[in-house]
């Protein structure tokens, strides 16, 4: 199966802008959660990052807080969310990156979870209070065992600090497109557009912009200051949620994820 | 309800234990901020670059004469240093044996700091570090509220914006102190998430710091967090030891024999411990919440019970699930209700340096009562907790050791709740 960096190297071929879109698994139950990653699948997701919820998410808004806190509430846990994924990887062509927390991988102690999640077809991992100076523990043995481990940028990083975590980081770079926690915003920040150009004078790996992406018009934004992909998260997380019904849930996330992978296709 | 004065327990033979090896433990933390396996920086990147910048002023500023002598100056005139160090003589009589010997104890009396607990120490010294680093907007979260009205009281004195994010929960159970900080100036935010306590005050006033980390300075109130915090804190609480020391010299020109404070994240503790850790000879107890029992599951004893993790940007032990999620702890004592603990007491305990052990919400409300009746002194349900590990402790030691507590905070705070506990 296709790795998070060759399955960049396609896109780049193509000339596109990845769609990333994220949810949290277990909200609002998991059988629903394996449904909304095939309809992703199919509706324009290039890669799909799926969040592993977590009792405590420093870096989350109250989108994906609640969203967390409903999973862990109706009883998710690592196992089922697995094991869930162990049954749909395999009919997915976007490759799976898990969105987690650092206590949990810790819990079940660093080798372990790297292998279980590897067997399962896991491609990736961002881990997103593991800042690089923390970082070693987990990336070479998930080199090891064939994850890629992708590292943050923030508008507040100095220039050196983002030529090292761009060096490091795995299969691509996360750029997070403002100064706060995930979440939506009416607007972004323009700042972005001068990371993005600094990330090019330093490295040649695709990157992604993430945290208040939530239109398909910031999206195409990212896109045309030349990012790799645009990662949309509580924006699919609310349409999942806030629906009457996990079916009524299910069709707006297909046309939302329709509408952002148009406003990411180039015309010609 | 027991108002007797003495309480002859059995005496036991149990050797003291002794550290035998101190020069492992110099140099804390690591330049990485590690003591020994434990603390680190788990943040979001976006608080890296602000990590570094308050490690570089506090090196700066922890050297510089100005600020020195500009905190010297207010510690003494407006916090109201040095704390007595103060011979509780009838609880000493009430621990004595039949023989009239028994444990000789003292109290260090931070309580009686402005403001009325320890946590005035830190947020005095961390007011002017944030006002020389030019950040006009603080913010912090509270469990008791004693950290939320000492940062209000020096956000006020120094004229600096201040938001405090306060659990739900505890701002039922701490009403007092609610008032206090807004009546001071301060925006006391409700946390409705989790338990509605210190965790989840912790966690959103970490979602402010990420959101507004260019304008504010966050000031943390415990020994817990990432580098550089819990080496700050304790730094700025070290003043409580460092005074005993001298205090201890001047009544009987000698060192304590036990050293023993209450610990929930630990911050009076590691102020009173610090001064004396490389002096083998003492025995140092930290006290943790033990709720309904440790067995219970409803408790705060984190060392205790715990395993090890992360959370709120350190690695310490912590109460946590089979799954890695974080367990929501209880304690009658709004501030010890944490369920982690600062790193570099994980790193006492598994050192063999520091022992801990655990007292019931029970326990520390008659622990309240019995100060309050033998000595006149109300202490807060946190200090209530340290106050209460003597009934076990006692009974165990040999001779007249000098204990000294820290009687980390006044008890007024709490009388409203502890009446309803006693009077239901």
């Amino acid at each position: 199966m296709t790795s998070i960096s060759q399955c960049f190297e396609q896109l780049r071929d193509r000339a596109q802008c990845a769609l990333i879109p994220f949810i949290t698994a277990g909200d609002p139950d998991l059988a629903t959660t394996a449904e909304a990653l095939r309809i992703l699948d199919r509706s324009g997701a290039d890669l799909i990052e799926l969040g592993v919820p977590y009792s405590d998410p420093l870096a989350d808004g109250p989108v994906i807080q609640a969203a967390a806190t409903r999973a862990l509430a109706n009883g998710t846990k690592l196992d089922d969310v697995l094991g869930m994924l162990k049954e749909v990887i395999p009919s997915l062509n976007a490759p799976i990156v898990l969105f987690t927390y650092y206590n949990p991988i810790l819990n079940r102690g660093i080798e372990a979870f790297l292998q279980e999640i590897a067997e399962i077809g896991v491609k990736g991992l961002v881990v997103p209070d593991l800042p690089l100076e923390e970082a070693d523990a987990l990336l070479q043995p998930a080199a090891a065992a064939g994850i890629e481990v992708t590292l943050l940028v923030a508008p507040t990083s100095p220039a050196d600090r983002i030529a090292s975590i761009a060096q490091q980081s795995q299969g691509f770079i996360y750029l997070v497109s403002t100064t706060g926690v995930t979440g939506m915003r009416t607007q972004l920040q323009s700042r972005v557009k001068d990371l993005l150009q600094e990330l090019r004078t330093v490295t040649d790996k695709p990157v992604g912009v993430g945290f208040g992406i939530s239109q398909p018009e910031h999206a195409k934004q990212v896109m045309e200051w030349g990012a790799d992909a645009a990662i949309v998260g509580s924006a699919f997380v609310k349409r999942l949620a806030e629906s009457g019904s996990p079916k009524e849930g299910l069709i707006a996330l297909e046309a939302f994820c329709r509408d952002l992978k148009a406003a990411l296709t180039v015309e010609g | 309800m027991d108002c007797s004065l003495h309480r002859h327990g059995p005496v036991t033979t149990t050797p003291l234990p002794t550290n035998s090896n101190p020069t492992a433990i110099e140099h804390r933390p690591d330049s990485l901020g590690r003591f020994g396996k434990f603390g680190g920086k788990y943040v979001p990147e976006t608080l890296m670059p602000a990590l570094f910048e308050l490690e570089e002023a506090y090196r700066r500023y922890s050297q510089d004469a100005d600020f020195q002598a500009e905190l010297e100056q207010l510690l003494k005139d407006y916090v109201g240093r040095p704390s007595p160090l103060y011979f509780a003589e009838r609880l000493t009589e009430y621990y004595a044996r039949p023989d009239g010997s028994g444990p000789q104890i003292y109290l260090k009396r931070e309580d009686l700091n402005h403001t009325g607990a320890h946590k005035i120490n830190n947020a005095l010294a961390q007011a002017l570090l944030a006002k020389r680093m030019g950040k006009q907007r603080i913010i912090a979260e509270t469990g008791a509220g004693q950290h939320g009205v000492a940062t209000a009281t020096v956000c006020a004195r120094f004229g600096l914006k201040c938001i405090i994010y306060m659990g739900v929960h505890d701002m039922e159970r701490q009403a007092l102190n609610v008032f206090r900080m807004r009546l001071m100036g301060a925006e006391v935010v409700p946390v409705e998430a989790g338990t509605g306590t210190l965790k989840d005050a912790t966690s959103e006033a970490i979602r402010d710091w990420v959101t507004n980390v260019e304008t504010t300075h966050y000031i943390l109130g415990s020994v817990a967090g990432p580098h550089p915090y819990p080496m700050m804190v304790r730094d700025f609480h070290a003043v409580i030891g460092q005074e005993t020391r001298r205090q201890c010299q001047e009544k009987w020109g000698g060192l304590p024999d036990i050293l023993m404070a209450c610990v929930g994240g630990g911050s009076n503790a590691m102020g009173l411990f610090h001064e004396f850790i490389e002096d083998a000879s003492i025995r140092i107890i930290g006290v943790e919440a033990a709720g309904f029992g440790v067995e219970s599951g409803k408790h705060a004893a984190t060392l205790t019970k715990g395993r090890v993790g992360v959370l709120h940007g350190a690695m310490s032990y912590l109460l946590q699930d089979e799954d890695g999620q974080v367990i929501e702890p209880h304690s009658v004592s709004a501030g010890l209700d944490y369920p982690g603990v600062g790193p570099e007491h994980s790193y006492l305990m598994d050192i063999g340096r520091a022992e801990y052990y655990a007292v019931t919400d029970q326990q520390a409300l008659d622990a309240f009562q019995r100060l309050s009746q033998l000595e006149g002194i109300i202490p807060a349900l946190e200090t209530s907790h340290a106050i209460a590990y003597l009934e076990t402790l006692c009974p165990q030691l040999e001779g007249s050791p000098r204990i000294v507590i820290n009687c980390s905070g006044r008890g007024d705070k709490d009388v409203l709740s502890v009446s309803k506990l006693l009077n239901p």
